[in-house]
């Protein structure tokens, strides 16, 4: 196989053949191969065959919606200490975090852990050199299967991240997406903020228990694009899931919704500083919402649009208030923030405010103008194949279709969906979702 | 702090993270396109201008970059920020366009635009779907030679920059104190000058400032059309006279050469501003990569000194990270909560090394500096292992071919080539070079180039903070 991909690289003409590939045929419909391999885990294949290379993305649900609230960001510190080396297994000597850190760099290849609101995600990127393939997937398997959880080295992170959350106090930004996320998401744990207090309740027990209830290979999602076949791919998850077979299958209790706001709340916190920032929100929508389309369309023509959305029309371009403001929806497995960010000079953050709240009411009010839809359409569906025109977007579509349990076809019928959205559909649907007189307003270090 | 490869975003994203000093353009963790890809080649129009193209059909689409070989390296005091401001108003219109209008036909194609200034250069880029590639070229054309707007939009706009150094640099002390440290490493060379220009220039520029540079810089002898991705060569080029080649040719300026003299002796300085954690940065003055076929003295330098700065901090666990943050060092404890070196490679202007750290709780900025110096001098003393020569070429190896993941990259680096003067094989000869790059040749540049002669140390003192 490494032959022949070498090889067809230095000719053009075969090259032409070999690389019509998947991303090509994608026009017409992008071939996802699915299937339950036998450790229970959901297994989402991309063979993209024109660059010797593999990404593999494992989904589970160990996101920091799972953190107890006195332990906020176990998740995240969970994630950050699988790099802290790998335990000896049989055969195998221990690694620490340097001769672990080594060995990826050594096969030119990169594995990472990271954990957000809803998902806790292991990555790997190699090369597809059968030798070098085979000896990165091993490395990994090992690094799923036996993480060393060394105490000194989460001793050492934690003082770091202390000492970083101290310096980020000093700064507006940290202060004002604080105080947004309490507002909006109250006692949810979207809202929960790590602190001194949480990142010292959290020891490297807790962090391995973390990981044993959550990593788990029943409710694994494992999505691979690359240059490898469906066997190569099972035999891969194989190698990854049998390690999680000790970690059983506990059920994990339901998280709460996040619960709407019954009034406005408006923050107004002093601090010097060169600049005010502002956010402006309230509790959004689900991924799962049946609205999705509309509000995704809709919020685009309000404020996610780069250089031609209404917010940046009215605070940047017409009034020079801001250099960047955006507005957008987290939908997630619960409701995440609808919100509007913006930073502007201390005096001006008043007329921000005002500006940006009209900007809202009024499109909740009424919708966007047909020439508007239609300049979105435009963009969304005929920019649609720069949404998967690399291994890179393809992987974290193919995850986001598979943690969301949209069907194989999302992305063949995408451009329907956006087709299919009306000015009434935007209307009703921000109508339903957004209160402009409900919503949240912090405003850190404006000046009267 | 890390080498964060900053070409500057004017626009959007980030305008050099105000380390006016860290990599622009290409840095060592860039390294270049493998020989097994498809290739680039390069025209000039009928008019001087360059055309590259790199054909990559693995999707429908396409990265259209226009450069112009002009950035804050070409301005001069008073004016600083003029490059960036007129970068904001190529997007305000033509006489055929009205302001804003060329971001709206850009998204009605399903494409995304922006820009950005950097130290060396300008460029304005839009990924589009494959059969958009000549509206995208004509509008790009008809901007580059036309660009034209009102007093009243300057004066919106510059409203916004303000807004912009205010966000990147007024907000955040660490930028702030790259910013002045900056100013002090140069004296004669404009890099001196922050890209997005000190306050009291950008308040002072008037419209006219903007279109004479504009009038001055922008001609076809000192632009480059760089497009990868879905596209037939020759047809593109067809496309690219059709469009870019009627544009009239004009000389372009000459440029003084600004040259900055030796430094002779430390420079040190301290900037005290209300943080928790203070910031030591060591910046040194060290040769650049010229890129010449043959490859001089100072460039066989530049090649060591980019392992070197892979060595000390090119992977989690590299010598920096072990020393002073995880405290394996020679002070016996932690010295550091983070590390790093960087080293420009090239630019049109001079390269540093430079190294920096956070020190931990307890230890003095000086400590912290003396560590990283140490760490230097060890390797000058003891040289560096065949392992981790090893280790840093095969993750460069390993990086070309990731790098091939991304259409809109492989433009980006042909162009910051081309800004520097180097032609589209650059990339092949550079990885080439870096590979032959020996251990001996790494422990020879840690001992000649780190005195004290050549050092200019910042320290970022914490002021009481806010409450």
């Amino acid at each position: 196989m490494k032959a022949v991909l070498r090889i067809s690289f230095r000719s053009t003409a075969v090259l032409a053949v070999l690389l019509a590939s998947v991303i090509h045929n994608a026009q017409a419909a992008i071939p996802i191969e699915h299937w339950t391999h036998a450790s229970g885990a959901r297994v989402y294949l991309v063979a993209s065959p024109s660059i010797p290379m593999l990404d593999v993305q494992l989904d589970f649900d160990g996101g920091s919606r799972r953190d107890p609230a006195a332990q906020a960001g176990l998740a995240n510190a969970t994630a950050g200490l699988l790099s802290g080396g790998v335990a000896a297994q049989p055969g195998l000597p221990a690694l620490d975090e340097n001769l672990l850190s080594e060995a990826w760099v050594d096969l030119g290849a990169q594995f990472g852990a990271q954990a957000s609101a809803d998902r806790f995600t292991l990555s790997l990127r190699t090369l597809t050199e059968p030798d070098l393939l085979q000896r990165a997937v091993a490395l990994a398997a090992r690094q799923i299967a036996a993480p060393a959880w060394p105490q000194a080295v989460w001793q050492r992170d934690r003082e770091r991240l202390l000492a970083s959350l101290k310096e980020a106090e000093n700064r507006p930004g940290t202060q004002a997406g604080r105080a947004f996320a309490r507002a909006v998401y109250g006692q949810h744990p979207y809202g929960f903020q790590p602190d001194a207090a949480t990142f010292n309740a959290i020891n490297v027990a807790d962090m391995q228990a973390f990981y044993r209830r959550h990593v788990v290979a029943c409710r694994a999602q494992v999505t691979l694009v690359g240059a490898i076949d469906r066997a190569q791919a099972d035999a891969i998850v194989g190698r990854f899931m049998a390690p999680l077979k000790s970690h059983g299958c506990e059920p994990l209790p339901a998280v709460p919704q996040v619960r709407a706001l019954e009034r406005a709340i408006d923050e107004r916190l002093p601090f010097a500083a060169a600049q005010a920032q502002v956010s402006i929100g309230q509790p959004g929508i689900a991924r799962n919402d049946p609205d999705f389309f509309p509000l995704f369309v809709g919020n685009y023509i309000l404020g996610g649009g780069g250089f031609v959305s209404r917010l940046t029309t009215e605070v940047r371009e017409k009034r020079g208030l801001t250099y960047s403001v955006f507005s957008y929806f987290a939908p997630g497995r619960h409701a995440g923030a609808f919100q509007i960010g913006l930073t502007t000079r201390p005096d001006q953050a008043a007329q921000a405010v005002e500006v940006s709240r009209n900007v809202v009411k009024q499109f909740v009010e009424q919708g966007p103008t047909e020439a508007e839809l239609v300049a979105a359409k435009a963009f969304l569906v005929n920019g649609f194949s720069l949404r998967i025109d690399s291994n890179r977007k393809l992987l974290d579509n193919v995850a986001n279709i598979g943690w969301n349990g949209l069907p194989l076809d999302y992305l063949d019928t995408w451009t329907q969906q956006i087709e299919r959205v009306s000015v009434a559909d935007i209307r009703r649907s921000f109508a339903r979702v957004l209160q402009p007189d409900r919503m949240v307003t912090v405003v850190v270090g404006a000046q009267p | 702090m890390k080498r964060t490869l900053n070409l500057p975003d004017g626009r959007h994203a980030a305008l050099s993270i105000a380390l006016a000093f860290a990599a622009f353009g290409s840095s060592a963790q860039s390294p270049t396109p493998s020989p097994a890809t498809p290739v680039a080649q390069s025209f000039t129009l009928s008019n001087g201008m360059t055309l590259i193209v790199r054909p990559d059909r693995r999707a429908p689409t396409v990265a259209h970059m226009l450069w112009v070989r002009v950035g804050s390296i070409d301005e001069v005091d008073g004016t600083s920020g003029v490059a960036h401001v007129l970068e904001h108003m190529m997007f305000k219109g033509t006489p055929d366009l009205k302001p804003g209008e060329f971001s709206r036909r850009i998204a009605a194609l399903g494409g995304r635009d922006n820009a950005f200034t950097s130290r060396d250069a300008t460029a304005y880029h839009q990924q589009v779907p494959a059969q958009a590639l000549e509206a995208v070229m004509k509008l790009e054309a008809d901007r580059f030679a036309r660009n034209q707007w009102s007093d009243d939009e300057f004066k919106r706009e510059i409203e916004v920059v303000k807004e912009e150094r205010r966000q990147r640099t007024e907000e955040s002390p660490r930028a702030r104190m790259f910013e002045a440290m900056n100013a002090m490493v140069y004296q004669a060379s404009p890099y001196r000058r922050p890209i997005i220009g000190w306050m009291s220039d950008i308040e002072s520029l008037t419209p006219n400032d903007a279109r004479e540079f504009h009038q001055r810089w922008y001609t076809p002898a000192n632009a480059a059309v760089v497009i990868a991705g879905d596209v037939d060569v020759e047809k593109t080029r067809a496309l690219a006279e059709k469009h870019f080649g009627p544009i009239p040719a004009r000389a372009v300026p000459a440029r003084k050469p600004r040259e900055e003299p030796p430094q002779s002796g430390p420079r040190r300085m301290e900037y005290r501003a209300v943080a928790d954690q203070a910031v030591v940065a060591l910046a040194y003055k060290v040769p650049r990569w010229s890129g010449a076929a043959e490859g001089d003295a100072a460039s066989q330098d530049a090649l060591a000194l980019t392992v070197l700065s892979a060595v000390l901090d090119g992977y989690a666990g590299a010598r920096l990270d072990r020393a002073l943050v995880q405290g394996q060092g020679t002070a016996g404890k932690r010295i550091a909560d983070s590390a790093g070196a960087s080293y420009g490679l090239m630019g049109r202007g001079p390269q540093l090394f430079s190294l920096s750290a956070v020190p931990a709780r307890g230890v003095t900025p000086e400590m912290a500096a003396a560590a990283l110096k140490s760490e230097v001098e060890r390797i000058a003393r003891e040289g560096i292992s065949e392992d981790e020569l090893r280790r840093v070429k095969t993750q460069w190896t390993a990086g070309e071919v990731y790098k091939l993941d991304s259409v809109f990259n492989q433009a980006q680096e042909l162009g910051s080539y081309w800004a520097n003067g180097l032609d589209i094989h650059t990339g092949d000869r550079l990885m080439g070079r870096l590979k032959a790059v020996t251990a001996a040749q790494v422990q020879s540049v840690a001992q000649r180039y780190f005195s004290d002669q050549q050092l200019t140390t910042a320290v970022l003192v914490p002021q009481g903070g806010q409450k």
